[in-house]
């Protein structure tokens, strides 16, 4: 009979090396799919580096998509803490997009000074108010947040589908499904002539007051008891269901920031297909970094990286869908290693008691 | 009924830290209903659950109709005639009566024939006396039924020496009713029964013959002619121990916990405590006697409100706190050392000084505004693990690294260190070695010197004779009566502990 036993401690080793090793696996099970579907696993995973990070456009490309991962990602990190699983980020960001928009085209004449605070302000805000809807049934009536944040995604991305063929259409855009473009003064501004702009500013800054406020403020040591057993904070006299609102509203708001990044800066406009699931891949990047603010930076750039190196190697046939399947190999192998880092496999022995 | 169809001799378990059973001897005679009496810890589920299977003896002999035998597991015992009911039912909810019934049996074909299995088991129920809706699906059904379902599944597979635990502990007494009737048939019918209890009413009803077990040890097996109410009381108990001179009583001031006419409900939406009345000065230990299961645990989170009630006034230092938030009851002075160390009191994971610092952070000198100065954070946490000898490798390490008895110490070290003004101590001792149970008695001694009250909540009723300047002794929820150190009678409060007895002596 095989067993799972608790491990008292996880090495520091592990804990490091283990997602590398993760990554690695999830690499290698996809040379093996490469391999069968006719591709030499070497040369596809070798144009889809030099793709990413061969060039300074490959690396500007690369941080641009990295930008919304970040802040997805850094947005999940706070729920995931407490043990709320925020799968809404997606519709977060959609929200997000919208609120800014809808700054953006009611106040077309604002100055940037004004504007773009605004424009901020109303992205977080929306994501924030998203994740609300589904903050309030958990903290309350204990509905669970996995099915709510996942199912209000489908919810927020009609809603900008409707507004984009409804009354946000651009009426000179040939019918095409776009709102009117931004004014100047709605564009986020960009590094030189790259496409990075002032969104990975937004994901620094919010990395740094993360780790400030998790390992200064009472609030994140709050945070910290909750998500090391509510029952615990509930003794220590912790308003439990407050801290559950507010984190999840945390998380909306920097999904938000996100979509508000992504349509000021890249879009210009609220479009279709803001977002090619930034929302998603930020939750694997989070669990690959542990929920470590610094770590959702560097692991946002490689999956920025693995973004662009796709659309590098869809130039010698392989399906963009080798991407996808990638990032949830990664996902897959992470969640392997952080079980067994938890529990050991033992074969044999007796059935467990307890005193009667 | 005078031959043994079952008899256990010298059975010996251990447990990591006790003897459940210390070579006891236990013996059943074909047709009799046989009354295991004893507090909570005396052994008598594990003796049980050893006949049924369920255990493995360390050492020790089981002879069945006069066969030794090596009972293995649950599937041997039933093989062999024996089936045991536990307290907590195994059935599964979506599932019908007849589906539960017949889930297990080794005979089952590959293709269910669903509707004969329910004639079958129609007809079987009717025969026994125990009517029930085959049909009928288990979270439809009331406790009293799914016990009923409970007694069928184990007659179905041909059981005629069947073991049920504290069978009436959650029963209403209409429910209990039928069940006396049903044990009477089935004994009638040439059946064997084994009645765990601690209730002396039930078993002096029901009862042809008792055992009594206490810590572990055999004390007396009786016929229920030929005893009564008050000897079993005292067998149960055990004698008189003087207080501890050890703990000599201290100056009780004014009052500073009040319960009064408490109302509240349980985990499974029982009535746990049912018009409580209570008040604890400052300075003295107030014992809470009782055996386990009668209200105690939901007694402590009421006062530390995590637990709301619906009825009565709690107040402390006379600020009322009825159905406030958890926080004021921290704020008004209230500890509290909860009974599962780890879960509710301590965060296992969290470092230790995250733990210790768990109800000071928000105050200076540790919280300033919306921070926490870890650097004073650490200095107290020391300060603390030093005074209160906690033994870790560093401040860093994570609580659940620690030994029971220096995580208890930790819990203790941070519920006492800011100057409560009531204590609540659910089980402080338990599980903790002789050395780590003296610390705490010591620490909750200490904290009655310097004026605090403490409510002493305890299973061990050595230690709340020890410690306690008085005993209240609970039973469903309602305190039955109080004596004063200089009073405590050893048959009195055994007779209250079952049930029985003075009921308002309230001082």
């Amino acid at each position: 009979m095989i067993r799972l036993e608790k491990r008292t401690s996880t090495s520091m080793a592990y804990q490091v090396f283990s997602p590398v090793f993760s990554i690695l696996c999830a690499f290698a099970f996809g040379a093996v799919f490469l391999r069968v579907s006719g591709f030499d696993p070497v040369d596809v995973y070798v144009r889809m580096l030099t793709g990413a990070f061969g060039d300074l456009y490959g690396w500007a490309e690369t941080l641009v998509k990295a930008i919304p991962i970040m802040l997805c990602a850094l947005g999940v990190s706070v729920a995931f803490r407490m043990l709320l699983w925020n799968i809404g980020a997606e519709g977060q960001l959609y929200m997000g997009a919208f609120g800014a928009s809808w700054v953006a085209l009611s106040l077309p004449e604002a100055p940037a000074v004004i504007l773009l605070p605004l424009m901020v302000a109303a992205g977080m805000a929306a994501g924030a108010l998203w994740a609300l809807v589904a903050a309030i049934p958990r903290a309350f009536l204990r509905v669970n947040e996995i099915i709510t944040t996942l199912m209000l995604n489908y919810v927020a991305i009609y809603w900008v589908e409707y507004l984009i063929y409804g009354p946000f259409r651009d009426p000179s855009a040939y019918n095409f499904p776009l709102s009117v473009p931004f004014a100047g003064a709605a564009r986020l501004p960009v590094i030189g002539d790259t496409r990075i702009h002032a969104g990975i500013f937004f994901a620094i800054l919010a990395a740094a007051l993360l780790v400030f406020v998790l390992g200064k403020t009472r609030w994140g040591y709050e945070m910290k008891v909750l998500g090391d057993s509510p029952e615990v904070g509930r003794y220590a006299g912790i308003n439990v269901r407050l801290h559950i609102v507010v984190a999840l509203c945390m998380s909306g708001a920097l999904a938000g920031l996100a979509g508000m990044s992504e349509v000021s800066a890249i879009a210009g406009r609220l479009q279709h297909g803001l977002s090619p699931g930034y929302g998603y891949t930020a939750i694997i990047v989070a669990c690959l970094a542990r929920l470590n603010p610094w770590g959702i930076i560097i692991v946002s750039i490689l999956f920025g990286g693995l973004l662009v190196g796709g659309y590098s190697a869809q130039f010698i046939g392989v399906p963009a869908a080798a991407v996808n399947m990638l990032q949830g190999a990664m996902l897959f192998f992470v969640l392997v290693a952080e079980f067994l880092g938890r529990y050991r496999l033992s074969l044999g022995g007796s059935a467990v008691e307890e005193v009667g | 009924m005078d031959s043994p169809i079952v008899e256990m001799r010298d059975i010996l378990k251990r447990f990591p830290g006790v003897v459940a059973n210390d070579r006891v001897h236990f013996e059943l005679c074909a047709g009799e209903v046989h009354a295991l009496l004893g507090e909570n810890g005396a052994g008598k589920s594990t003796l049980m659950n050893i006949l049924s299977g369920f255990y493995r003896a360390d050492a020790g002999e089981i002879s069945v109709r006069g066969k030794p035998v090596n009972i293995r597991s649950p599937g041997n015992a039933i093989a062999l005639g024996i089936g045991m009911i536990h307290q907590q039912f195994r059935l599964i909810p979506t599932f019908t009566v007849t589906e539960n019934i017949v889930l297990g049996l080794s005979k089952l074909a590959f293709s269910l024939d669903i509707r004969a299995m329910e004639a079958d088991v129609g007809r079987f129920s009717r025969s026994s006396g125990l009517t029930i809706d085959p049909r009928a699906l288990i979270w439809q059904l009331s406790v009293g039924e799914l016990q009923r379902v409970e007694i069928l599944k184990v007659l179905y597979r041909g059981v005629d020496i069947l073991i049920m635990d504290e069978p009436t502990a959650v029963l209403t007494p209409q429910e209990v009713k039928e069940l006396f009737h049903v044990t009477r048939a089935m004994a009638e019918s040439g059946k064997t029964v084994v009645f765990i209890t601690h209730r002396l009413e039930e078993v002096m009803e029901i009862a042809d013959r008792i055992t009594v077990l206490r810590g572990g040890r055999n004390v007396a097996t009786l016929r229920r002619s030929e005893t009564s109410i008050r000897e079993l009381a005292v067998m149960m108990v055990g004698k008189a121990l003087p207080p501890d001179t050890a703990f000599p009583p201290a100056e009780a001031g004014d009052i500073v916990l009040e319960l009064e006419n408490i109302e509240a409900g349980g985990d499974r939406g029982q009535k746990a405590l049912d018009g409580l009345s209570l008040s604890v000065r400052a300075g003295e230990i107030v014992g809470i006697a009782g055996v386990a299961g009668n209200g105690q645990r939901e007694l402590a989170e009421v006062i530390a409100r995590l637990r709301s009630v619906s009825r009565g006034t709690i107040r402390v230092c006379g600020k009322d706190i009825t159905n406030r938030e958890p926080l004021c009851a921290i704020e008004a002075g209230v500890s509290y050392i909860p009974e599962d160390r780890f879960g509710t009191g301590l965060a296992g994971e969290l470092s230790v000084e995250e733990n210790l610092i768990l109800k000071e952070y928000r105050h200076a000198p540790l919280g300033r505004g919306f921070l926490i100065d870890w650097k004073k954070a650490a200095a107290r946490a020391l300060e603390l693990v030093e005074q209160f000898h906690v033994k870790t490798p560093s401040l860093g390490a994570p609580a659940n690294s620690l030994s029971g008895g220096n995580a208890q110490r930790l819990l203790l070290a941070r519920e006492t260190a800011a100057r409560p003004k009531l204590i609540i101590a659910a089980q402080p001792s338990r599980g903790l070695d002789v050395r780590a149970t003296e610390a705490v008695r010591t620490i909750l001694d200490s904290q009655r010197r310097v004026g605090a009250a403490v409510l002493l909540i305890s299973g061990d009723l050595d230690e709340i004779m020890k410690l306690s300047d008085r005993v209240a002794v609970i039973f469903e929820g309602r305190i039955m009566g109080i004596r004063g150190r200089d009073r405590l009678d050893m048959e009195a409060i055994g007779l209250m502990m079952g049930g029985l007895g003075e009921s308002h002596d309230q001082a």
